[in-house]
């Protein structure tokens, strides 16, 4: 038994933001049942079809990002304009613990299923809405993904270089992170309900979200009148709070090999020379964090100097035998099949998929003792599970449901 | 600040502070858990993270603790001192969470195994987070946010086009963050089990494999098709080099330019706007440009640029490219507010780059209200804090107290007698 099997989601989240968040509830045995509308083949989530393909298969079936967000829920197809679709919608909903989607705003409202009619349908409804900007304020309408949030919320500023552009995250870490939020909001709504018997409707915004992680720099800029843009800022890759020196990624041997390092205090600084030896220059004003912050480019200059002449395995290995926190900038092959810790703890399920076949997915960095996550099976095929859903949850018969399909209800 | 009804009003929290628990106790407290912040007697070595107040290094006055530990009350207790450790022991007993990211086997050599504690208190729920997980050597190893990022994978997808530049780890302690949206993930799930089951668990989260698992393509690209993404300035990483998302703005600053135009209405939109900027006969693409305004249809599925039909016609594909230079042409002659505006106005995705003080003059983070004041005593004025990250309609994120002071709550947790009580 699943720590959730107890609950059931009707779900309308896709991409990654919303997907992310139930796939989480469905590892942990949560019923989740995802809607898609027909009509578009649910193409409104783009990565049912997108790349990365497993063996060069390609269509609405094979899209490994849609794959490997959606592991173990259902799947169902169901047009809400039609009215027999809000009919069986509503009966879905009267079913359910919580709805959640991640539409733009206003989009359930617009079908006639906002929150005042999904409390009607079931009155302690939990309803979690996201989106890039939530669903008020002059930017409640506008249109965002991962990298728009990213962008408005500060996190891309807050990587780079100084005298750079931004650098930004190469991938869609507020994707990632409103997944989190999400799946936090609705486990704290259902925790309330579950004890007062009170449901609510949670309006969550992806920039908000993002932009509630730099609290340091909004308090500094708040208190101490320090903006972050600034001559010389960001430069992510040092360290500031705490101060740390040297703190930084360096170069390895080889091409775009890298390694980083961080000194947290002049113990680790001393171990560190230990190490490198006679390839360090032995300056004294370095002995002292002080005097180390007040030398930053000369003194990563020196690191760097160092660590190209070496293998970055072997010097982060060294490193951490000395008590230094240092580690190589790992390729994805290299933490996925080259770490064996990964796949032991393992964090790279293999789940049946109905197309795609036996697929690996991420699984999760967690284990609960008495009721851990299970990936096994792998996102749902369009409609596959028309059948169990409107069979036996909601009692019709095949010939009704084949009704259904003829008509384009589902 | 006070009297606010949160989602975990009621649920008894120990945390014993770790940059690695900081945010997931902070998540727990501003949301209405009673979360009791245990700390060694001498403060925390997190009272020492920078900025201070006035940049004077105090243990009353970092920042870092300020926004950290908002809505947390603080006791001071030496895990090695037999009576803390029996203190503590007591309290631990007595709750329903314990957050704790200490060096495996720590907490056992100071008298406090989770599995003891656990087996006196079975509806327990104990967290533990560590840097790669219970067993694994590293995480009796140091590690950072850089290094934890760097080796888990985020870092080798971030940086620049430019490869002689080194990749860049993103700022603001991330690697934290995202294992404290696991813990509290985690957490609530154990917490509603045990509301089901009565029982509580051992919960272990892993700061690596957190990492592992928040770097979307990079992982399932290798995963399915074997192929490995490189990072590329202010976009997604890829396995194959993907066009500029990003452009330079008149104020200096920069944008995300989103999808470039792909359909009729959209190529008009971004001509009658060069044409109100009196900019459009110096784009050079304009007669380009003008085509593709000039295309049938309005757009719906079928007349959306077809990236097949990109590749093999040269004009569609001239004009596709036109659409872009033209955005970013566009974004070298107004603001980046203006851009996003003018662009989201026109139905086209787009986002400034702001820096985290702008985010908090930003009109549509104030509309919301997100900007929160709070009254700080030790500066005897108001402080503006971040907002939450969540918009709970019956039970509102709020912050419920500022930091606590060192020992601001022995008295209110330990009775004289032994005895244990959550505030």
């Amino acid at each position: 038994m699943g720590a959730l099997s107890h609950l059931r989601i009707c779900d309308f989240t896709g991409q990654l933001a919303g997907a992310g968040a139930t796939k989480w509830l469905a590892a942990f045995g949560a019923q989740v049942i995802r809607i898609e509308d027909p009509v578009t083949k649910g193409r409104w989530d783009i990565l049912r079809g997108s790349p990365p393909f497993k063996d060069d298969r390609r269509g609405i079936e094979f899209g490994a990002g849609f794959q490997n967000h959606n592991v173990g829920k259902l799947g169902i197809t169901l047009n809400v304009r039609t009215d027999r679709g809000k009919e069986l919608l509503a009966e879905l909903v009267r079913r359910s613990d919580a709805v959640t989607e991640n539409f733009a705003a206003g989009v359930l409202e617009r079908w006639g299923f906002g929150y005042p009619r999904l409390r009607e349908l079931r009155p302690d409804i939990v309803y979690v809405s996201n989106c890039g900007f939530g669903q008020t304020g002059p930017y409640g309408t506008f249109k965002s993904w991962g990298p728009i949030a990213q962008a408005v919320s500060g996190l891309t500023f807050t990587s780079g270089l100084p005298d750079e552009d931004p650098a930004g995250w190469g991938y869609s870490f507020m994707d990632h992170t409103g997944g989190y939020a999400m799946a936090i909001a609705i486990l704290m709504a259902l925790f309330h309900r579950v004890r007062t018997g009170e449901g609510q409707w949670v309006d969550l915004s992806c920039t908000e979200a993002g932009a509630a992680l730099h609290g340091p720099a909004m308090l500094d800029f708040d208190v101490n009148g320090r903006p972050m843009r600034r001559p010389g800022s960001p430069n992510s890759n040092r360290n500031a709070w705490p101060a740390m020196a040297p703190h930084g990624i360096y170069p390895g041997a080889g091409d775009d090999e890298w390694i980083a390092i961080s000194c947290r205090d002049d113990a680790e600084w001393e171990a560190l020379r230990t190490v490198a030896g006679a390839a360090l220059p032995d300056r004294t004003a370095w002995a002292s964090v002080r005097g180390r912050l007040d030398d930053q480019d000369a003194l990563d200059a020196a690191v760097a100097a160092w660590t190209r002449g070496a293998d970055r395995f072997a010097t982060a290995a060294a490193l951490r035998a000395a008590g230094v926190a240092a580690a190589p900038v790992r390729r994805p092959a290299e933490r996925i099949d080259g770490d064996p810790a990964t796949g032991a703890w393992p964090l790279w399920p293999t789940v049946a998929h109905g197309a795609m076949g036996d697929v690996r997915v991420d699984g999760l960095p967690v284990h609960l003792s008495e009721t851990d996550w299970d990936m096994t099976t792998g996102a749902p095929l369009l409609g596959e599970h028309n059948d169990v859903v409107y069979g036996d949850l909601l009692g019709l018969s095949s010939s009704e449901i084949d009704g259904l399909r003829a008509e384009g209800v589902i | 600040m006070a009297g606010e009804r949160g989602p975990l009003d009621g649920v008894r929290v120990v945390e014993i502070a770790s940059e690695a628990t900081a945010y997931a106790g902070k998540l727990l407290a501003d949301h209405g858990a009673t979360v009791v912040l245990v700390e060694p007697r001498a403060g925390s070595p997190l009272r020492w993270y920078e900025p201070f107040v006035d940049d004077v290094g105090d243990p009353e006055r970092s920042l870092w603790w300020w926004h950290h530990q908002t809505s947390k009350h603080g006791v001071a207790l030496d895990l090695d001192d037999p009576t803390d450790s029996r203190r503590l022991r007591a309290l631990l007993a007595a709750a329903d969470v314990v957050v704790e990211a200490e060096a495996p086997g720590r907490l056992a050599a100071a008298g406090l195994d989770p599995a003891a504690v656990r087996a006196d208190a079975p509806r327990l729920v104990w967290t533990s987070i560590t840097g790669y997980g219970p067993t694994d050597e590293r995480s009796r190893q140091p590690f950072t946010d850089l290094t934890l990022l760097a080796e888990g994978g985020p870092v080798w997808s971030c940086g620049y086009d430019d490869h002689t530049l080194p990749p860049v780890r993103g700022g603001g302690g991330q690697a934290f963050n995202t294992g404290a949206h696991y813990a509290v993930m985690s957490i609530l799930t154990a917490l509603l089990y045990r509301e089901h089951a009565g029982v509580g668990q051992r919960i272990d989260v892993n700061l690596y494999a957190a990492a592992n698992v928040t770097t979307e393509f990079a992982s399932y690209s290798w995963l399915v098709a074997g192929q490995t993404v490189q990072r590329q300035t202010g976009r997604h990483a890829a396995p194959n080099p993907s066009f500029p998302t990003q452009a330079a703005t008149a104020d200096g600053r920069h944008v995300n330019t989103g999808i470039p135009p792909r359909r009729p209405p959209e190529f008009r939109a971004v001509v009658a706007w060069l044409d109100e900027l009196g900019i459009a006969e110096d784009f050079d693409g304009i007669g380009v440009l003008r085509l593709g305004a000039e295309l049938d249809g309005e757009g719906e599925a079928g007349n959306v640029l077809d990236l097949a039909q990109i590749a093999e016609d040269d004009l569609m594909g001239e004009i596709f490219q036109s659409g872009r230079d033209a955005v970013i042409f566009i974004a070298a002659h107004v603001t980046a507010q203006e851009f996003m505006l003018g662009m989201q106005q026109r139905g086209m995705a787009s986002g400034a780059i702001n820096s985290p003080e702008e985010v908090l003059a930003d009109p549509h983070f104030i509309a919301r209200g997100w900007p929160t004041p709070v009254h700080q005593p030790e500066l005897g004025r108001t402080v503006t804090y971040p907002g939450g990250p969540i918009r709970f309609g019956a039970t509102p994120w709020s912050i419920r107290r500022t930091a606590p002071r060192l020992g601001e709550h022995d008295d209110t947790v330990f009775g004289s007698d032994g005895t244990v009580r959550f505030p």
